[in-house]
């Protein structure tokens, strides 16, 4: 195996992508977004239930290359309970990992996507469903869609 | 060509096209310390020694610009750059050199006989144009209907997976006197089906329409006689037959130039120049506005000499006997579905795998030195309408070997399981 490869498709990936967490729609949900990724078909919806400022319930679904699905199941892992602003302080630190390669110093599941920064073309995949969980949050009906973002 | 002689020509000569193969530099390579595996002829072919070479010696020895210098060397260039024109024409048997309109490729055809084209349409027109249409043959037509008011119309593809290619009976009831425009694909870059050019392109004339195919899938994969397939418009791209990247032509059935108002402005296409007002040369000199592409042009015939001197009916035959090898190598492994017609096809196999998704499959064949493309192919609504989210697409040329077959064979197999 390449190391490229593997590096990409670690294991947490290929687990995540082959038995998502938090899959489907949630009925309870009082916040949606839809995110889309026009060039490479990538989609993805992400339900919230909101209680006050912070994530109580999440759940995610749609379809696309293992990148973007392992990433919006793992998000929606790490996101539960979570505030708004501590949602956008992990996204940031994501986005750093998926750009740089670059991994935190704690232990991070988050980490596994480091690999995705030597295919640029897949950084959009990664960052798929965090841009519909952030459109959720701030309430924004309009689809995310990775064309308008610069990463 | 019989499929007897087919196969003869396609088995007899291994050793010949082992010989093929060496004139290809960029073949003999390895990638991630693999084989090289190039299987995305479909997106761009690869270049022989002799377009190269031809490149190499026009900046070498005659670079200048062409049509304006009294020098030497811009007669040179300028008597190479037209030569060109003519070796294309006798390439795909046009009968005047002065039909060929050099462009960058297909799309700036397309655009450039679309946006031509408009000028003289009108609401209640009508553009038909197909489901399988690459962008390139589809939004200069989007385009050519906003600015006219025309309707743009589509004959759809037939069955869950195109396997019945064009529906033809559909074609009946949608060619009416109020289509001005037919356009559509010979070879589709996503599915393979091979559309019956000379039918379409004779029934549009019966109800008036102008007809305008897209070939760029199939000139270089086979003889191309523009004439006898009566085809009004013909766009086609230099580097998917072996020539440089942005050069391609717009090829007219004769009187038609005539009668197009130019594209672009500027130097090269007018004749006299006022503050307010010019005249144009004439066709097909007033399509050709600005510094054309000239190295390009003379690469492009160099693949022309080059594909002739192998031989188009050489090339079809050894590109029908590596796709059906391809195909039914393919179709046996496990999770795998092909997409696009069973039969009759071009030179190239997409499909689709249970186990993952297409740019999974892509990125895994490429960390093993095997180049294929994943996704739309710029047909987005072909995609939507077989509810697919992309395909993989392994795309052959006559240099491709059988023993890259089975390595390509081999490494999706190992993605299947690999994402299983
Ligand atoms: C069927 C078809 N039409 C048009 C095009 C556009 O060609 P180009 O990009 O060379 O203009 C392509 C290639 O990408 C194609 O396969």
């Amino acid at each position: 195996m390449s190391a490229d490869l593997s590096e990409l498709y670690q294991q947490v990936i290929l687990d995540h992508n082959k038995r998502p967490r938090n899959r489907g729609k949630l009925p309870t949900a009082n916040r949606v977004a839809h995110g889309d990724n026009p060039t490479c078909g990538d989609q993805c919806n992400v339900y919230l239930r909101l209680e006050g400022d912070r994530i109580a319930e999440i759940s995610f679904d749609g379809s696309g290359c293992a990148i973007s699905q392992a990433s919006a199941s793992l998000m929606t892992t790490q996101v539960k309970g979570r505030t708004a602003a501590e949602v956008e302080a992990l996204y940031q630190q994501f986005h750093h990992i998926v750009t740089t390669g670059e991994t935190p110093d704690e232990i991070s599941d988050l980490a596994a996507f480091a690999g995705v920064h030597t295919f640029p073309a897949r950084i959009k995949c990664a960052t798929l469903g965090w841009h519909a969980a952030r459109n959720a949050l701030i309430g924004d009906a309009d689809p995310a869609t990775t064309e308008k973002h610069t990463d | 060509m019989n499929p007897a002689l087919h196969a003869a020509i396609a088995a007899g000569s291994a050793s010949r096209w082992e010989n093929v193969r060496a004139d290809f530099p960029i073949l003999h390579q390895q990638v991630h310390d693999k084989p090289l595996v190039y299987l995305d002829n479909a997106a761009t072919a690869q270049k022989p020694r002799a377009v190269i070479d031809a490149l190499v010696r026009f900046y070498e020895r005659d670079n200048s610009n062409v049509h304006r210098g009294l020098h030497a060397l811009s007669m040179r260039a300028t008597d190479a750059y037209e030569g060109a024109r003519a070796r294309v024409a006798q390439f795909i048997n046009a009968a005047d050199p002065a039909e060929i309109i050099f462009t960058r490729g297909t799309t700036e055809s397309v655009n450039l006989v679309a946006r031509s084209l408009a000028a003289g349409l009108k609401p209640g027109d009508v553009i038909l144009c197909t489901e399988m249409e690459h962008h390139s043959n589809l939004v200069p037509w989007q385009q050519a209907a906003r600015l006219s008011g025309a309707e743009l119309k589509f004959v759809p593809v037939l069955g869950a997976d195109a396997e019945g290619g064009l529906d033809l009976a559909a074609l009946d009831s949608l060619l009416t006197p109020q289509v001005k425009v037919f356009a559509f694909t010979h070879i589709s870059n996503t599915l393979g089906c091979i559309n019956p050019v000379a039918e379409l392109c004779r029934r549009a004339r019966a109800v008036g329409a102008l007809s305008v195919v897209d070939a760029a899938q199939s000139i270089g994969h086979g003889p191309f006689d523009v004439r006898a397939l009566g085809a009004d418009y013909v766009a086609f791209s230099g580097h998917k037959m072996c020539g440089p990247t942005a050069i391609g032509a717009l090829i007219a059935r004769p009187g038609l130039l005539d009668a197009m108002p130019p594209f672009l402005g500027g130097g090269e296409m007018i004749e006299s120049v006022s503050f307010l007002q010019s005249s144009w040369r004439e066709a097909p000199w007033r399509f050709e506005a600005g510094t054309p592409p000239i190295a390009q042009a003379i690469g492009l015939a160099a693949a022309c000499r080059y594909l002739d001197s192998i031989g188009l009916d050489h090339i079809a035959a050894r590109d029908a006997a590596l796709t059906a090898a391809l195909k039914s190598s393919l179709a046996s492994i496990p999770g795998l579905r092909i997409v696009g017609p069973p039969h009759e096809r071009g030179s190239l196999v997409s499909f689709v795998m249970d186990q993952a998704h297409p740019h999974d499959l892509v990125t895994f064949a490429g960390e093993k030195g095997l180049c294929l493309r994943g996704g739309h192919h710029c047909t987005q609504p072909l995609m939507r309408k077989l509810g697919l989210p992309g395909t993989v697409r392994a795309s052959l040329y006559f240099y491709n070997s059988f023993d890259e077959i089975d390595a390509a064979t081999r490494i999706l197999a190992d993605a299947g399981r690999y994402f299983a």
